[in-house]
């Protein structure tokens, strides 16, 4: 992959002028999906579009010193991790990359999360700080099973590189590892049974409760764009595999809009659970079925 | 007026995010809030969303009479609204103090404290008629946002039938009705 293809990647497809405007789709998605859940018709389509320009243009509380300045470069940070994250996913066919992509797609992905944590202490309020203590713990909780998932899935078929995961027929095996996926993507992406860190009016907004103005407009395209990446990670790995550009994109969109329809309607279908349901969930059951995943995953690759 | 600006004043319009706090209210008008959120009468088809924190929000939703504990709060949560805002007085008792009038505990009316721009009237005010004053609430705000000008409160007219006498305040239903002849008048 060279600089221009990399470049492309990040800035067009699937970067940053794809990636924003997904992320707003999906956004809108999600609330037009618990709108219709609930019986209601739920926000106009370019609902999160104008919150975001709103957003744009309202003051911003005077903040001084280091605490200030770090307060406005989370948000900045999240938002370039994520769009990172998302121009990583391969998902015209032969688009390149390399080999541990899938450990460096992580690794982005895990950034908006501890930008989360820090913001929420840095803002100095109760309620960021209690938010920010239980995104902590959260992230503690369902990360040992999305790594688990995804160690299995790389080492039942012999590779980190994504391209290359992305074209390997699927065996029965990545199917238990996406299924553990997507148990963990509520969490990861803060939706209603796992919902604890902007329990919204609980702690009021938890982490973003001292935001305001375009640093929150950035936090809503940064939890957009986390949208886009994660369910587009889940897509590419269980997406089948074709070689046609044009099919290839639509097959992705299809994967992830149906994923985003899921996860929509199982947020609104649950309620929010306290901290030590949440953890005794992804520690106790969860993690069985990780751990069963990525040691049959070793075994099948000793006995091969 | 340039492009970026236009487009700035339509979504400060399509999109007004709510902070709401209660002023010493019986409750009456903050359920009725809730309702306008309701399957029934929807207020997110307008982009209303109802917010945690007074730092996301655009216009400040006040209800009841104001009691002297509450004025500092109301006061410190005004500030943490971040500008452009606008303020919604909800039911009667932030524009009159309604029956409460001249108790001593009260500190009220609401606009000797915080400016308010939009009051809806009612004991409680029907949830149509609190989507319709956050309507103009927001069209307020994005018109103070783009031409720096005060505007002048606005009275909403009375929907429904006031209480109906299944308020808080029933048995005085006189009271409310003078209540929101005074406040239109």
């Amino acid at each position: 992959m060279n600089m221009t293809t990399a470049l492309a990647r990040l800035l067009i497809f699937p970067g940053l002028l794809f990636a924003i405007p997904a992320a707003w789709f999906i956004l809108w998605v999600e609330r037009k999906a618990v709108a219709l859940m609930q019986g209601r018709i739920g926000p106009p389509f370019m609902q999160p579009f104008f919150d975001f320009i709103k957003l744009l243009g309202k003051d911003t509380p005077p903040r001084d010193g280091i605490g200030g300045m770090l307060m406005k470069a989370w948000p900045l940070i999240a938002v370039s991790a994520a769009a990172g994250a998302v121009g990583l996913l391969p998902v015209l066919p032969s688009s390149g990359g390399f080999e541990g992509d899938l450990i460096l797609l992580l690794a982005l992905l895990e950034v908006p999360s501890m930008c989360i944590i820090a913001a929420g202490f840095s803002s100095r309020s109760i309620f960021g700080e209690i938010g920010s203590a239980r995104e902590a713990v959260l992230s503690v909780s369902y990360n040992i099973v999305f790594l688990l998932a995804i160690l299995s899935i790389a080492a039942s078929q012999h590779t980190f590189s994504l391209e290359t995961l992305a074209q390997l027929p699927a065996s029965p095996l990545r199917w238990l590892g996406v299924l553990a996926l997507l148990v963990c993507l509520p969490a990861k992406l803060h939706l209603n049974p796992f919902s604890l860190p902007n329990a919204e009016q609980e702690i009021y907004s938890g982490p973003m409760t001292e935001y305001a103005g375009p640093e929150l407009a950035m936090w809503e395209l940064s939890h957009g764009l986390e949208w886009v990446a994660a369910t587009g990670l889940v897509a590419t790995l269980a997406a089948p595999h074709v070689a046609f550009g044009w099919l290839a994109i639509f097959i992705f969109v299809a994967f992830s809009f149906g994923i985003v329809l899921l996860l929509s309607v199982v947020a609104s279908a649950t309620a929010r659970l306290a901290i030590d349901t949440t953890v005794r969930f992804y520690w106790q059951v969860t993690l069985i079925f990780a751990v069963l995943a990525i040691s049959s995953a070793l075994l099948v690759r000793f006995r091969s | 007026m340039n492009l970026w600006n236009k487009l700035m004043c339509y979504s400060r319009r399509r999109s007004p995010w709510l902070f709401h706090m209660n002023g010493g209210s019986c409750n009456g008008c903050d359920i009725e809030l809730i309702a306008s959120l309701t399957p029934r009468y929807d207020a997110e088809q307008l982009g209303v969303r109802l917010e945690g924190s007074p730092r996301h929000a655009d216009i400040l939703c006040i209800t009841g009479p104001i009691t002297r504990n509450a004025v500092g709060a109301i006061k410190t949560v005004y500030d943490q609204v971040c500008g452009p805002k606008a303020v919604v007085a909800i039911g009667s008792c932030p524009a009159t103090t309604n029956v409460f009038i001249e108790s001593r505990t009260l500190d009220g009316p609401l606009n000797r404290h915080i400016p308010v721009d939009v009051f809806v009237p009612g004991c409680p005010p029907r949830p149509d008629a609190i989507i319709l004053g956050v309507a103009k609430a927001a069209e307020i705000l994005a018109e103070r946002a783009s031409k720096k000008l005060p505007v002048a409160p606005v009275v909403m007219p009375l929907i429904g039938e006031g209480c109906g006498g299944a308020c808080a305040c029933s048995g005085s239903g006189g009271s409310c009705d003078s209540a929101s002849k005074e406040v239109q008048a």
